[in-house]
């Protein structure tokens, strides 16, 4: 325990499928680790049609970055008329962290997304831009420990998307069940090539 | 083969173990016997091992037996009702939901649980012994002042070697029931209400709200389940069940054995016309 990436606590969590992919998180706000103030906190942003940005970490400078990133999209937008491609936001996002090298923006972020083949693409970052892309699953926050145990062990290929959602949300509440600083409620968002699936998950609210 | 010759003679040699000071417990008004005495730590100032071991940084984390908790206990027209949560964290991992937090001492005294679980178990079960030696040496049961207060002595006679307990002494004796609040430092207090551990403020705030004397029996339960319930949601370090017990004219009874504090939690939201999501 201790220390600013524990302060607010949070889990957050990808997984791929067959031509989908899933990005969940719980929805605890807390402050000064252990004092939970809120069950509705938003931590996974919306980027583009097909691409969502989970954000882990200090809960300040998640809103920042949320409004960051969202800012360079929409400017990318206008300027190339086109949508930004997943792997092009991870790069982004890597660039955007390591801007900060000497004052970083306390965060870790995971992007989730279809890329222009209908293929997921998913990858995570340490708060200083280092990327780490993965076929299987990416993890972030308090609970990332117990996530790996989870998702390592219930994650199997080429899931559709109602199996994809099952394993997600059950990985979630189990790692968060075992991790003071996370939980109180979920969120999943399973991204197809034609529809984004949003569910709101009942967790343990202790 | 040649192998480097290491001192290992303390290993064998106990008396070299705790020269320092005289056992702790051999300086209270009783006498166990042949109680074993603790060991002490073989290094030049045993009873600030734990303290230098802190200091020195070469083991972070090692001597913080401390684990989140939240435990209560107030004195009404209808004896004492004792409540605990069952969560054991260590860090932010929680190791355990079903721990049991309410120490039965014996069959008029109950002691509670926060700190850390080794210190506390150890010493109540300790005082358990104690007690029971005194019913036989004096026909008669210990009164909850005493017995509260051997425990006391032991934390005095322990002071900064690195103990950690937050615990409660309730029973019934002669005089009625009484409450009181012992801990690692040598404290104790003689009160109506008391609550110990991380979720106490969110507890305290339910239970002063919800307070008075002339509770019923029922209502008393439901306050002490209340209050644990609230403390489990807003603190991190406390959850998994409730458990209540009530102290009365015949000892105690365990009223509720463990209730899931997430069906509490949305049966209050329900009562409340929520639906517990928020």
């Amino acid at each position: 325990m201790s220390g600013i990436m524990n302060y607010n606590g949070s889990a957050i969590v990808a997984m791929a499928g067959e031509k989908c992919v899933a990005i969940a998180a719980d929805t605890r706000y807390g402050i000064r680790e252990l004092q939970t103030v809120s069950c509705q906190r938003q931590k996974i942003f919306q980027l583009t049609n097909k691409t969502f940005v989970g954000l882990a970490g200090l809960a300040t400078d998640v809103q920042t970055m949320a409004s960051k990133l969202e800012f360079s999209l929409k400017l990318f937008e206008l300027r190339e008329e086109r949508v930004m491609q997943p792997k092009t936001i991870g790069n982004m996002i890597s660039h955007t962290l390591y801007q900060s090298r000497f004052g970083p923006w306390l965060t870790e972020p995971v992007v989730a997304g279809l890329d222009s083949a209908g293929d997921p693409f998913m990858c995570a970052f340490d708060f200083i831009g280092a990327m780490s892309q993965a076929k299987d699953f990416v993890v972030s926050g308090t609970s990332s420990e117990q996530l790996f145990g989870v998702c390592e062990s219930f994650w199997r290929p080429n899931m559709d998307k109602d199996e994809l959602f099952e394993t997600i949300s059950q990985c979630l509440l189990s790692a968060v069940d075992r991790d003071c600083l996370a939980g109180w409620g979920g969120v999943v968002h399973v991204i197809t090539e034609d529809q984004i699936i949003t569910k709101r998950l009942k967790g343990r609210m202790d | 083969m040649a192998m480097a010759a290491i001192d290992t003679s303390f290993l064998n040699d106990s008396s070299g173990l705790a020269k320092e000071e005289a056992p702790a417990h051999s300086q209270m008004g009783l006498r166990l016997g042949d109680l074993q005495t603790l060991a002490m730590a073989p290094v030049a100032s045993p009873s600030t091992f734990c303290v230098d071991m802190k200091a020195s940084g070469e083991a972070p984390g090692l001597m913080d037996f401390k684990h989140g908790t939240t435990t209560l206990g107030f004195v009404f027209q209808g004896g004492i009702i004792i409540a605990v949560d069952s969560r054991a964290s260590m860090g932010s991992y929680i190791g355990s939901q079903t721990v049991k937090k309410v120490i039965e001492i014996n069959d008029f005294l109950l002691g509670t649980m926060a700190g850390g679980a080794a210190d506390c178990s150890y010493w109540e079960r300790h005082l358990a012994q104690m007690c029971r030696m005194y019913e036989l040496r004096h026909k008669e049961r210990i009164s909850v002042a005493a017995a509260s207060k051997l425990l006391c002595n032991i934390f005095f006679n322990y002071r900064g070697r690195g103990l950690s307990c937050g615990t409660m002494v309730a029973g019934w004796d002669k005089h009625g029931p009484s409450l009181y609040m012992v801990d690692d430092r040598g404290d104790r207090f003689k009160g109506q209400r008391f609550s110990v551990g991380s979720g106490s403020t969110f507890a305290y705030g339910v239970l002063d709200t919800g307070y008075k004397y002339d509770l019923s029996v029922e209502d008393a339960v439901e306050l002490g389940r209340r209050a644990i319930y609230h403390a489990t949601h807003r603190d991190g370090a406390s959850g998994g069940v409730v458990r209540v017990y009530h102290v009365h004219e015949k000892g105690w009874t365990k009223v509720i054995a463990g209730e899931d504090v997430n069906e509490l939690h949305y049966m209050y939201a329900a009562q409340k016309g929520m639906t517990g999501i928020e």
